[in-house]
């Protein structure tokens, strides 16, 4: 089995972002990037599917531009077999959207034919959430997001849901799973594999040679920071609270 | 060129015969800058160097920041840590592949070292111990079955110690009463006495111990050893209560009529003194990362504060006064990063980095010891407890201008090479 994984090159986790001064972006100028999180757990269950023999080859995906070849070496330490870098300026942020990512994965997947592919739930920069489903409804292959378990054998995928998980079957592959965050704890690329990742290949393709339409069905307009959570009340009773909640509030 | 030539015939001689050499080269370099790419800054590391910088900083984060104040408090190393270093190959950066290694080079366990530091001190000279001095000594002067046993155990699971210091021999160390007399068929040799300060003793499985083969040369008979801490007679005494570095572990040896085989002999016997003093050199530039990683450690944990905290209704980041003290240290910092890393290419690139190694040893520790201390000035009282990691800082990198040769015995270093430069 064949899986390919999607790997996108994101601002790290733990960096407090700012928003540029043109208040079009966020500021991304010497800014710690790192893989998105939920990449790294799509990766992670790969990798494992290839050390259980369930698969035979893990290739790596990035879109974006030049460094986001250092994202996919990181697969590769952690165990991806070779990479592919689909080369763009375009901010991957915010002006390369879910559409144009799901159509160039497609176009990639035509000419890999993995039988599995995973990609992360969401990116932790756009958190649209939505190339998952779009890949899969381009590749008319059947979808299970926000994958918390998935059992190659029973073809089942435990989801996580707002008011729990629920399990889905899915009748073939090729599928496109998204991982969520209980699917696993994805591993540190050991120091020896960093090493063997410089001699695994990376493909580099452009993305304006692969003949999609890469532009964006959104237009942003601003981006502005969240207001600043304002400080809370003390309150002396329940009845004051529940006061305060009915007519304050509004939320009962 | 020219010009420069010029005023230094005119105004110093001396200096102008060191230059003539620098003039025929300088006209060399010229052509060759004209066709040469862009040089890298010092701070400009490899895609495997930044590469091992955020798989360390992770690892350490998750693994390692969640236990720094209980293994301080309790003076021990958690197993389960020890191990994840291990399997992780963060104690055999340099070791080749076929050995288990990482097969990294020298600036790369640098910064292995220093991210550890920034987070426990204590681990950081555990790893920079293993690193820059047993794996490498072993690596340069061990023969081909000394490397084949104990390079893979080193990559993957043996801890080691270097033991030199005595209860009589510290900065002297050629004065060490520690003797190892060959059999009369020279087929092994038996080690008596004992050594002193032995950083991470309890953890360590085998010992690189220097010990005189022939007392009656002076030290022209110190022989280095690689010695499984499982020999009989060895004796690993109690830990030191020490000030900060609590959780390495720091003990006397004991060696009562140690049966060493011949085979234990690190290259070759009388050479120890010169393979000690070869192996410090770098392992200094190990010990600048330690001391680097403890300074942005403070730094960092410090920084947010400042911005938090708030007095006469503005931040105390705000305070000029601050400012300026926070814009000294950080330049301090800069200048020791720049210097350590710098002193690791030279060494990588085959140049004389000795001068450089004393150097960038000495001023990292005395910069981090001025930032640990600033940084509990700027926490305020808090800064004074245990709530705060600033004081763990300060008390553990104080010894930094002490172990691997004391600050003192660093300017004596450095100034006796000036001198020959000057000569």
């Amino acid at each position: 089995m064949r899986v390919l994984v999607g790997v996108k090159r994101v601002v790290d986790y733990a960096v407090k972002v700012r928003v540029a001064a043109d208040k079009k972006a966020v500021d991304l100028s010497n800014v710690k990037m790192s893989m998105n999180p939920f990449c790294e757990i799509a990766v992670e269950e790969a990798v494992r599917l290839k050390e259980s023999k369930a698969a035979t080859e893990v290739v790596a995906v990035s879109i974006g531009p030049k460094q986001a070849q250092e994202t996919i070496r990181t697969a590769l330490a952690m165990g991806a077999d070779r990479g592919i870098h689909v080369q763009t300026d375009l901010r991957t942020d915010q002006e390369l959207d879910s559409k144009a990512v799901a159509s160039i994965l497609s176009k990639i997947c035509a000419d890999e034919s993995p039988d599995c592919v995973i990609l992360g739930k969401q990116s932790i920069d756009g958190d649209f959430g939505c190339t998952g489903s779009m890949l899969a409804s381009l590749m008319s292959v059947p979808q299970c997001t926000f994958a918390a378990n998935i059992d190659f054998e029973k073809k089942t995928v435990e989801r996580e849901t707002d008011a729990g998980t629920e399990v889905v079957a899915f009748p073939s592959l090729p599928a496109v799973f998204t991982a969520d965050l209980r699917l696993n704890e994805p591993r540190y690329a050991t120091l020896p594999n960093i090493m063997k990742a410089k001699k695994k290949k990376i493909a580099t393709l452009s993305a304006s040679d692969l003949g999609v339409d890469l532009s964006s069905g959104n237009e942003v307009l601003e981006v502005f920071e969240p207001p600043d959570r304002e400080a809370g009340v003390f309150v002396e009773t329940v009845d004051e609270l529940v006061g305060k909640l009915k007519d304050e509030a509004g939320v009962i | 060129a020219a010009t420069i030539v010029i005023m230094l015939a005119r105004y110093a001689p001396r200096a102008f015969r060191a230059a003539a050499t620098v003039r025929r080269s300088l006209s060399a370099l010229a052509e060759e800058e004209a066709f040469a790419p862009l040089r890298p800054a010092v701070t400009m590391f490899s895609e495997e160097e930044v590469a091992v910088r955020d798989m360390v900083s992770s690892w350490c984060k998750a693994e390692l920041q969640p236990h720094v104040r209980e293994m301080d408090r309790e003076g021990e190393m958690k197993p389960e840590i020890l191990q994840s270093l291990f399997a992780n190959g963060l104690m055999g950066m340099e070791i080749p592949e076929e050995y288990g290694g990482s097969g990294m080079n020298f600036t790369s366990a640098c910064i292995a070292v220093e991210e550890v530091a920034a987070v426990d001190p204590s681990f950081a000279i555990l790893v920079d111990i293993q690193n820059t001095l047993t794996n490498n000594a072993i690596r340069f002067w061990g023969s081909q079955e000394l490397q084949d046993k104990w390079l893979p155990r080193l990559a993957t699971d043996t801890a080691s110690s270097f033991c030199l210091s005595e209860a009589g021999s510290g900065t002297d160390a050629f004065a060490m009463k520690t003797t190892a007399i060959p059999s009369a068929d020279g087929s092994y040799y038996t080690m008596n006495g004992s050594k002193l300060w032995i950083s991470n003793s309890k953890e360590a499985g085998v010992f690189l111990i220097f010990a005189n083969a022939a007392p009656e040369k002076g030290y022209k008979g110190i022989t280095a050893f690689v010695v499984d801490a499982n020999t009989p007679g060895i004796t690993v005494g109690p830990k030191e209560r020490k000030m900060g570095l609590k959780a390495s572990s720091t003990c006397p040896l004991t060696f009562e009529d140690v049966k060493i085989d011949a085979s234990c002999v690190l290259g070759e016997v009388g050479m120890g003194y010169k393979y000690a003093i070869e192996i410090l050199n770098e392992g200094r530039i190990g010990i600048a990362a330690q001391q680097l990683g403890i300074a942005k450690g403070a730094f960092n944990a410090t920084m947010p504060y400042l911005r938090e905290r708030k007095q006469f209704g503005q931040a105390i980041g705000d305070f000029q006064g601050m400012q300026h003290q926070v814009a000294q240290l950080a330049t301090e910092i800069h200048a020791v990063e720049t210097m350590t890393y710098n002193a690791a290419r030279m060494k990588e690139n085959g140049l004389p980095f000795v001068k450089e190694a004393s150097m960038c040893k000495l001023y990292s520790s005395q910069v981090a010891e001025r930032v640990a201390s600033k940084c509990i000035e700027w926490y305020g009282g808090v800064g004074f407890t245990e709530d705060i990691i600033a004081e763990k800082f300060y008390r553990d990198c104080k010894v930094g201008s002490i172990y691997e040769g004391t600050s003192n015995i660093q300017l004596q270093t450095i100034a006796k090479i000036i001198a020959n430069e000057w000569e």
